[in-house]
């Protein structure tokens, strides 16, 4: 056993130069880095056994209270349950349009009418969310809507897509599956253009049917792909609140009320009313279902490669 | 050629192959529909916003929407401050990522890996988890309702070092590195100025991605700022919709001009923009 200072003496020269190097340059971004990213983040863990508000911090020290009391809350327990219903939805619905848009898109139509559709079904990923989101405010209109005035047509009656709870929240699923699919079907076009054609041309010399062959080539070897569009849409879904905010005005026209979401109540909890604690230990129920969502990520993934 | 062979198939395929393509086409347009409708309202005035059913094109077109708006709300300034916030939170997030993902690729030294993992493990915390003690942090500094106070915790991102990393060790050989050391290059020069050539294209790609990240940022803003005048545009446009939610053409007429920004640079971008969201996608 050598002493440090023995073996840091053993270090060559060039070494001691590149180590320089790497404090000079390493150390002001982990700096940075670990103020804006990690110091939060246990804070938020620290806080959240805590009553803490704005302006006495670490009050008083609630060890679980925080996580229970949350549990009994009917705010949170909506919170929960809209952002739930809202991610499954939107995942399902978008994940199986993309799949479907890029399974046509791959193998059907091709060249120039190809690439105009592709545009077509990106183009909304692109626009920033809080302009979209006032056109779809007009789009869902009760009074002068085109949705309304549309499902006229057919002869359903008008629906009141932004002064119901339940409607409302069915309009956030629509405008965001809108949103995404874009997005979703061209991760997946990679996917499957990355699917050897010669696969699908022995199939087809077999006699498989386009169907038979979506359902035996294509689907087993996206499998990994499709799993990470999943992951990625049921997360982001979690932390929705830019277009709730936009669109679920209440009656006296404060934003995002109609559709409480998990974000938006930590949002109330921590800067209407100034419960910071609270917030935050909400934060980590969101993050603890995050988590779940990556590690079912990372075993499935494993498990497909071995 | 194509064509020629399409034509041999069967009458049955060709009609199917046209219904896939109406039913497509259909689709696409009611995907561009909802950014047409902003068009379309922005140009009428309010009568006309209340006709039912709603006529697709004006019946009278009128520009008075967007001079009320320019003048009802600083949209030039909102604009503005969009653009700083962006640009400088993309110049920041390119320079910290490529140096951290490039010394974390290529140099050995105690603690990379530690440093490393921890930057991973960092990776899948979303924003919404820490916004309040970031909130606080910023309260101790002084920074709220600051430029810097809105800026600060968009100078890094977790996945940007990541990706940096990863392209660094496919797309940087050590036998180049190796030889501009022979030829007497600094390391501070090696990687300031020969490794950005090598990392150009996803370099790009993160541009795009932390431009995009910036520009669409909003509960932030909503949190860290309280005065109108430092707004950027998604933050200001959401305050103006909420004041004036009634006059839809008003409104709307605001939300055209917060959108041709991203619309005129996709058009002139579009491959690239594609292209770059489909590799910072694939990696993650």
């Amino acid at each position: 056993m050598r002493s440090p200072l023995a073996r840091a003496r053993s270090v060559p020269h060039r070494t001691w130069v590149r180590y320089r190097f790497v404090a000079l340059f390493l150390t002001p971004i982990m700096a940075l880095y670990i103020y804006l990213r990690i110091l939060p983040t246990g804070q938020a863990f620290l806080m959240s056994f805590y009553k803490w508000e704005l302006i006495k911090p670490a009050e008083k020290f609630l060890g679980l209270d925080n996580y229970a009391n949350l549990l009994k809350d009917d705010n949170f327990r909506q919170a929960f349950l809209n952002t739930t219903i809202f991610a499954i939805v939107t995942t399902i619905i978008s994940v199986f349009l993309a799949l479907m848009l890029a399974a046509v898109l791959s193998r059907y139509v091709r060249g120039r009418l190809g690439g105009l559709l592709e545009l077509l079904y990106f183009a909304p990923v692109l626009v920033p969310m809080v302009p979209v989101t006032l056109g779809w405010r007009e789009i869902f209109n009760y009074n002068h809507g085109v949705l309304n005035a549309a499902l006229g047509v057919f002869g359903i009656a008008k629906q009141p897509w932004l002064s119901d709870p339940t409607m409302a929240l069915a309009a956030v699923v629509i405008l965001s599956v809108w949103k995404q699919v874009g997005y979703n079907m061209i991760i997946l076009l990679v996917g499957m253009r990355a699917i050897p054609i010669i696969y699908h041309e022995a199939a087809a010399v077999d006699g498989a049917s386009a169907w038979q062959q979506f359902r035996k080539i294509t689907m087993p070897l996206l499998a990994p792909v499709t799993l990470f569009v999943v992951v990625i849409t049921t997360i982001s879904a979690y932390n929705v609140f830019t277009q709730v905010y936009v669109l679920a005005s209440d009656v006296q026209g404060a934003p995002g009320k109609l559709v409480r979401v998990l974000v938006y109540d930590i949002f109330e909890n921590g800067f209407r009313f100034f419960k910071m604690g609270y917030a935050a230990s909400e934060a980590v129920y969101l993050f603890l279902i995050i988590m779940a969502l990556t590690i079912i990520q990372f075993r499935f993934l494993r498990g497909s490669q071995s | 050629m194509t064509k020629a062979r399409r034509n041999r198939r069967p009458l049955k395929d060709r009609i199917l192959y046209g219904i896939v393509v109406l039913l497509l086409l259909a689709g696409g347009l009611i995907m561009v529909f909802p950014i047409f409708w902003l068009f379309s309202t922005s140009l009428r005035l309010a009568p006309e916003l209340n006709v039912v059913p709603p006529h697709l094109l004006p019946d009278h077109w009128t520009l008075a929407n967007f001079e009320k708006a320019f003048t009802k709300a600083p949209l030039l300034g909102y604009m503005w401050n969009s653009i700083a916030f962006a640009t400088v939170s993309t110049v920041f997030i390119l320079l910290t990522s490529t140096i951290a993902g490039y010394i974390f690729a290529k140099f050995k030294f105690p603690g990379n890996n530690a440093l490393f993992m921890l930057v991973l493990a960092t990776a899948i915390v979303p924003f919404e988890i820490y916004m309040v003690p970031l909130f606080l942090q910023m309260k101790t500094l002084g920074l709220i309702d600051k430029p810097l106070g809105l800026f600060l915790p968009f100078l890094v991102m977790s996945y940007g070092i990541f990706f940096m990393r990863q392209n660094t060790q496919t797309s940087v050989p050590d036998e180049l590195l190796d030889a501009a050391r022979i030829d007497g290059m600094g390391e501070a020069r090696i990687m300031l100025l020969m490794v950005p050539r090598l990392l150009a294209p996803a370099m790009s790609a993160l541009a795009i991605l932390a431009f995009i990240q910036a520009w669409t940022a909003f509960i932030w803003p909503l949190l860290i700022l309280n005065n109108p005048k430092s707004f950027p545009m998604e933050l200001g446009l959401s305050q103006f919709a909420n004041s004036f939610s009634v006059d839809f053409g008003l409104v709307s007429a605001a939300a055209v001009v917060a959108m041709a920004p991203t619309l005129i640079a996709f058009l002139f971008l579009r491959r690239r923009i594609v292209d770059g969201i489909t590799l910072t996608g694939l990696k993650g």
